[in-house]
């Protein structure tokens, strides 16, 4: 059964368009749930007399971890249309990211996310589709912050 | 700074998938739900692959300290891990520990930038390679 319509239609265009508030809070409890002592993630007077100058968030912290506002995201879209079309499985694929500017507690980051491709792939245990998405975070004057392309690998159940 | 990177140990617990589950927002029940896993046809809840991710964006970040800056980083999951179970509150079971480690594998200059390319690993307690990546880091120090 090839991919509903629904979902290839969306090879190209932008299914995320949201803000991320990132919350001083938020940094701390995502250092601390990789145990990195870092004290540039939750201490203050340190971070202020690094090269940073205020409390930075770890290279990879984006998701979750900050209050969202905007459009829903793309979960509430594409993984039920693929549940319904079979596959309602996921695997991480991998990340590929670039870093231009460390993420700051306070910052309100413009977080933008391309369908780069969703494909559906026979192989000796069946079917897989792999779907990759590209996400650029920009603070809202414009500057880039990231970009981020992920791989998700969805067996056929 | 040498050609290896010094190495990072770390011990998956239950309880700190637990924590990345809350704090990265990655609620899939295979990382905490036992009787779920099993359904999946896992013997036990298995480490999320992010939460590895995070270990090698860690053992790049302690290496290079103030005098460097992580540019680029890519990583990939080549097998599942299996958290040590808790055995008080606070304290892990007996169990395998995490090795993190890394090389330098090239040096490139561009119109003055100093880069160093890496190849980073998780390796388990087997010594099994289970998530491998890349990455390119700035070195300060160097800038002119």
């Amino acid at each position: 059964m090839p991919l509903p319509k629904e979902i290839t239609d969306l090879i190209g265009k932008v299914i995320v368009s949201t803000i991320y508030e990132v919350e001083e809070g938020a940094i701390a409890r995502f250092a601390e749930a990789v145990d990195d002592p870092n004290p540039l993630y939750w201490d203050e007077a340190h971070a202020r007399e690094s090269r940073h100058g205020s409390i930075i968030a770890p290279p990879g912290f984006f998701g979750w971890p900050v209050k969202r506002s905007g459009e829903p995201e793309d979960r509430f879209l594409l993984l039920p249309a693929l549940a319904k079309a079979g596959y309602s499985r996921i695997l991480d694929g991998g990340i590929e990211w670039e870093f231009f500017s460390p993420v700051r507690a306070g910052d309100r980051l413009k977080v933008e996310t391309t369908l780069k491709n969703i494909v559906e792939r026979s192989g000796k245990t069946g079917k897989t589709v792999f779907m990759i998405r590209e996400t650029k975070y920009t603070r809202e004057d414009g500057e880039m912050v990231a970009t981020e392309r992920h791989t998700t690998i969805h067996p056929a159940s | 700074m040498g050609d290896e990177i010094s190495p990072l140990a770390k011990v998956a617990t239950t309880q700190m998938l637990v924590r990345w589950a809350g704090a990265s927002g990655d609620f899939v029940p295979l990382h905490y739900d036992e009787a779920f896993a099993r359904s999946q046809g896992l013997p036990g809840v298995i480490i999320h692959g992010a939460l590895q991710r995070q270990w090698l964006v860690q053992l790049v970040t302690d290496w290079i300290g103030g005098e460097g800056i992580l540019r680029k980083f890519s990583c990939q999951y080549r097998a599942v891990d299996f958290p040590r179970p808790m055995k008080t509150l606070t304290e892990p079971q007996q169990g395998d520990t995490w090795w993190c480690k890394g090389r330098v594998t090239a040096k490139h200059a561009e119109n003055a930038t100093h880069y160093l390319d890496c190849e980073v690993r998780v390796e388990n307690g087997k010594g099994e390679v289970t998530t491998s990546g890349k990455a390119t880091v700035i070195l300060l120090s160097r800038l002119s």
